[in-house]
């Protein structure tokens, strides 16, 4: 291993005492096969993994979707599908009884056709959440103000989204990400939902995510594990950026090469 | 008695324990989670819990999803 990239692999991502190798974490949904996200999950180094909450089918034998997990992976429960603060807190509880982990993965929307979150029901139900123990992950709209309550309401990390789910439209914010990162230093920002491609996930590590949540992306891409390691990469590309400091931009040139003793 | 499964009303012959009920819809009994009456049941009350008439229950396992 070369040292350039030995600082980004010792450092961990760390949430309420889970520590992470991989800054990825990836979603279940949408894929193929059983087969093709297995694969996936493979190849992209993810240590976690989101799963949702559903009813159990009575009129036929249903297995057990978690069986064709890594067994080695820590699974991370979501409240997708829940349009109240009340259903978020149920769902989580169902999630917590039925896997015995505290962490959750905080989703309360607020629309069906953009997706975007209930950023109201969202802390209440942290609020709720985090009383009862729970190591929550709100998902929200990119915004400093409600990162800071979700904050204050004791959520272990806090996770904006780069654009809506599933749209792969990459980061549409730049600024509020990168005044997120400034103004919370020590936060754990884990920028969720929106890649669509490799570069995206590294734009949101280099202004300064802790860590990437994505499923789409990799799930719907014509060949999902190739496209799970275009996204370690650009993660640990990112990260490895962002640690380094980028250079300033500048309107105009700035030569590389020195202009005195040029031949005449 | 009725009660009502996953939002299904169902006809149920005596009066089963949430353990017995696991056993009758043939489900896996692990890695689910049961509400009752909009309260989660712990595991190890199932067996102690009788369904009563009108009774709501969410059965739950997990899916795909981001």
């Amino acid at each position: 291993m070369s040292t350039a990239t030995a600082p980004a692999t010792r450092e961990q991502l760390n949430i309420a005492g889970h520590a992470f190798s991989s800054r990825l974490i990836i979603g279940t949904g949408k894929y193929r096969s059983h087969a093709e996200m297995r694969s996936a999950h493979d190849a992209s180094g993810a240590e976690m993994v989101t799963v949702a909450v559903r009813r159990v089918p009575l009129d036929r034998s249903s297995e057990s979707f978690l069986d064709y997990l890594n067994p080695a992976l820590q699974i991370l429960p979501n409240t997708a599908g829940c349009y109240s603060a009340e259903d978020a807190v149920r769902t989580a509880r169902l999630a917590r009884e039925a896997l015995q982990t505290d962490l959750v993965k905080l989703e309360v929307i607020g629309d069906q056709t953009t997706l975007f979150p209930d950023n109201e029901q969202t802390l209440e139900a942290a609020r709720i959440l985090v009383k009862e123990g729970f190591v929550v992950l709100p998902y929200f709209s990119d915004d400093l103000i409600m990162a800071k309550k979700l904050l204050d309401a004791g959520c272990a990390a806090i996770m904006p989204l780069a654009a809506p789910i599933g749209s792969g439209l990459g980061v549409q914010n730049p600024a509020n990400l990168r005044i997120m990162r400034e103004q919370l230093p020590d936060a754990t920002i884990i920028v969720d939902a929106g890649v669509g491609t490799a570069s995206d996930a590294a734009i949101a590590m280099e202004l300064g995510a802790d860590g990437v949540l994505m499923n789409t992306a990799i799930a719907e891409a014509n060949d999902p594990a190739r496209m799970a390691t275009a996204m370690k990469l650009a993660i640990e590309a990112g990260r490895l950026a962002y640690l380094a400091g980028r250079m300033p931009k500048r309107l105009y040139a700035s030569a590389s090469s020195p202009l005195q003793g040029v031949i005449k | 008695m009725r009660v009502f499964i996953n939002g299904e009303s169902k006809e149920l012959s005596g009066t089963p324990s949430l353990a017995e009920l696991i056993t009758q819809l043939e489900l896996p009994a692990a890695r689910i989670a049961i509400e009752l009456n909009r309260a989660v049941v712990r595991r190890s009350e199932w067996s102690g819990t009788i369904l009563q008439d009108d009774d709501r229950i969410e059965i739950v396992h997990f899916v795909g999803g981001g």
